[in-house]
């Protein structure tokens, strides 16, 4: 379905990363926020806070990022398009949410405007160190989807990927931007609602008695229904059967978990978004997302000059990892360069990926500000060499 | 489970029983131990849905974890067993998404007072629309009887092996101090008291608190050697006083001391809700449409 023009503020703009990630959820439909203070990313949700009165819809700021992680899920099932926005010390508190809107397979963003940690770190600095939380922070196993914008301009687009692959896969989704970006001030250019997809909560059309919560078609993923409707659900964070109930034996763990990473893995070619710029025929790929693509460009432009054939790949969805697409490209290439502001995170995946098949290089940084392009050069060809 | 089956596991039914429709019979027989107070407070509760004349689609129950936050899964209600301490904001974003809905938190004193302290302080603050039942155990039942903020002094448990040296909440006290519209607390003995109590809490507009005192003897009871769940039943007996509009600085709890049991506030307080949608129509005159109207 189109978006709704409430939401939508038509027009070429000037505006930060921040700002550009709310008018993103405002288009995508999102209307209910729940979020606590937390620099860098504040501005989303004060801009939030600002707009929804008279868009239609809901602000509330929380006692705290625990209470404001379970309010969007409450949220859900009243019906809302929801989001929370936060930083790595606010999302170290979140973690067990995130298990239970996994295991309740509530759609649902969280924004991480990344900064330097661990812990208090680098509040007002940028960091990409938080990659590896959100694929691993919560315990037990599940999947879910992570993003990263590189510009105040993604920050809107990708937004709106980020709320239509939520309702698509009933997962969280990570919108995972950095204090560059989500402070970094540019040109944002927002189409018309009806040039705006958005998908719809996966409603089902059972009547109560007929439908179960958990019961899933060869997709994998259940249809919803709201508090309210007359199918007196049960929603648990517990080990669950189809009706929803808890079940405590090791073939329902079983059944539920494989489910749980397979309506994603099964997916994974589907949620394959990369954007390639001369990968084909070349000695070295440079991997990178978010900010440090943009560091990255200026790197692997100099190393054309001086001859060298490199690509670049940049991840716009780094969870799930392309890990087929580094796989075949470790075939064809010498080595891959992975810069990344954090001390080697994503790295982990390519080199498991490549499998020894090809070169790693990890170009990593502590964080605080972004990579010196010299530094990403001088890696590329010592990778290339 | 079938009443065919309940009757063959021994266990009585009464076909009739008008508590039956409020419970999902296909999830029975429950978890909670025999002498366990917790079921007589579901009782209440069911018998608070039938003389409110709610429609059940209308009620949504949240629950944290807890043998107290089991009750949401027996309930036939949209039924939310979320985590732990964190009923409170749950229920918060499903009324805020839903404000038609009447969302019921029902936990223990552990699940809302210890972890989940800091939600319950600011969901009275803010007079949050939700009515919050506590079954107060003065235990963890379900970790095996660790010491909680309800706890007396003098009390053993678990990790207070030689007797509990910290003060207690008084939860009416907490409640009432931080705003909330509706404070009562009734022991499990009170069953009419507790029943209407929850039928005033339903019909009410506002945070409203409900503490449910009850015995868990597998745990409390029998670590410190006060009789199994009739015992208990006895001792509220003997030592409950009632007494409507208290001041709920002076009820607080003692080990085995006396109760004060009671409706201790009623007030008015405009709800979270209709403070912004009150607030927002004044800010924009004209073009704001009240949120949930």
């Amino acid at each position: 379905m189109k978006a709704d023009p409430k939401g939508v503020l038509t027009g070429a703009h000037f505006m930060d990363g921040d700002h550009a990630a709310c008018e993103g959820a405002l288009a995508a439909g999102c209307r209910f926020v729940a979020g606590y203070p937390i620099t860098p990313s504040t501005e989303v949700v004060e801009r939030f806070a600002a707009r929804i009165p008279l868009v239609g819809g809901m602000f509330i700021q929380m006692e705290d990022e625990i209470a404001s992680s379970i309010a969007i899920q409450g949220a859900v099932w009243g019906g809302a398009k929801v989001m929370t926005v936060t930083s790595g010390p606010g999302l170290s508190l979140m973690m067990e949410h995130i298990g239970l809107a996994a295991i309740t397979e509530c759609p649902c963003v969280f924004v991480d405007v990344q900064r330097g940690g661990p812990s208090t770190g680098l509040p007002t600095l940028p960091a990409q160190a938080d990659m590896m939380q959100v694929k691993w922070g919560s315990h037990g196993d599940y999947e879910i989807i992570a993003l990263a914008p590189n510009s105040p301009q993604e920050c809107f687009d990708l937004m709106i990927k980020a709320f239509n692959l939520a309702e698509r896969y009933r997962v969280p989704v990570f919108f995972m931007m950095d204090e560059v970006v989500g402070h970094m001030t540019e040109r944002v250019v927002i189409p018309e609602a009806a040039a705006i997809e958005v998908e719809e909560r996966r409603w089902t059309k059972k009547k109560p008695g007929e439908y179960k919560l958990y019961e899933t078609g060869p997709d994998l993923v259940p249809e919803m229904v709201m508090a309210g409707q007359g199918h007196r659900i049960h929603v648990t964070g517990l080990t669950h059967d189809e009706r929803g109930y808890p079940a405590m034996n090791p073939a329902a763990q079983e059944q539920l978990v494989e489910r749980l990473l397979n309506k994603i893995r099964e997916h994974n070619g589907d949620l394959v978004d990369v954007r390639e710029d001369g990968v084909e025929g070349a000695d070295v790929v440079v991997v990178s997302f978010g900010i440090t693509s943009r560091v990255a460009g200026h790197a692997v432009e100099a190393a054309r000059q001086q001859g060298l054939k490199v690509g670049h790949l940049r991840l716009v969805i780094c969870w799930p990892f392309p890990a087929q697409l580094i796989r075949e490209l470790s075939a064809k290439t010498k080595a891959f360069v992975v810069p990344e502001l954090n001390m080697g995170q994503m790295v982990l995946e390519v080199e498991r990926a490549a499998a020894g098949k090809a070169k790693v290089v990890s170009v990593p940084h502590a964080g605080g500000t972004v990579h010196e392009p010299e530094a990403i050069l001088a890696a590329i060809r010592e990778a290339g060499r | 489970m079938s009443q065919e089956a309940l009757e063959g596991a021994g266990c009585a039914v009464e076909s009739d029983n008008p508590v039956l429709p409020f419970l999902r019979q296909d999830r029975l027989p429950h978890i909670w131990c025999p002498g366990c107070g917790i079921g007589t407070t579901v009782n209440c509760f069911a018998r608070a849905l039938q003389d409110s004349g709610m429609k059940l689609d209308d009620v949504a129950i949240v629950s944290g974890i807890g043998c107290t936050g089991r009750v949401a899964g027996y309930m036939n209600l949209d039924s939310f067993h979320t985590t732990h301490g964190r009923a409170i904001p749950f229920a918060t974003g499903l009324k805020l998404a839903n404000p038609k809905l009447k969302v019921v938190v029902y936990s223990g004193d552990g699940d809302l007072s210890a972890i989940g302290g800091n939600h319950f302080i600011h969901a009275a603050r803010r007079n949050m629309d939700l009515m919050v039942v506590c079954v107060t155990n003065h235990t963890y039942g379900m970790t095996g009887g660790q010491t909680a903020p309800t706890t007396p002094q003098g009390a053993t448990q678990t990790t207070m092996p030689y007797g509990n040296f910290e003060n207690p909440f008084n939860l009416p006290f907490l409640a009432d101090a931080c705003g909330a519209v509706y404070v009562a607390r009734w022991t499990v003995y009170h069953v009419r008291h507790l029943a209407r109590a929850m039928k005033e809490g339903l019909a009410k507009k506002g945070f409203s608190f409900i503490e449910a005192l009850a015995p868990c003897p597998t745990l409390y009871s029998r670590r410190n050697k006060l009789g199994d769940g009739v015992e208990q039943l006895k001792y509220y007996k003997a030592k409950s006083t009632i007494k409507n509009g208290a001041d709920t600085k002076d009820v607080g709890l003692t080990f085995q001391g006396d109760i004060i049991v009671g409706k201790f506030v009623d007030r008015e307080r405009p709800t979270w809700l209709d403070s912004m949608n009150g607030h927002l129509t004044k800010v924009f005159p004209g073009k704001f449409t009240p949120y949930g109207s």
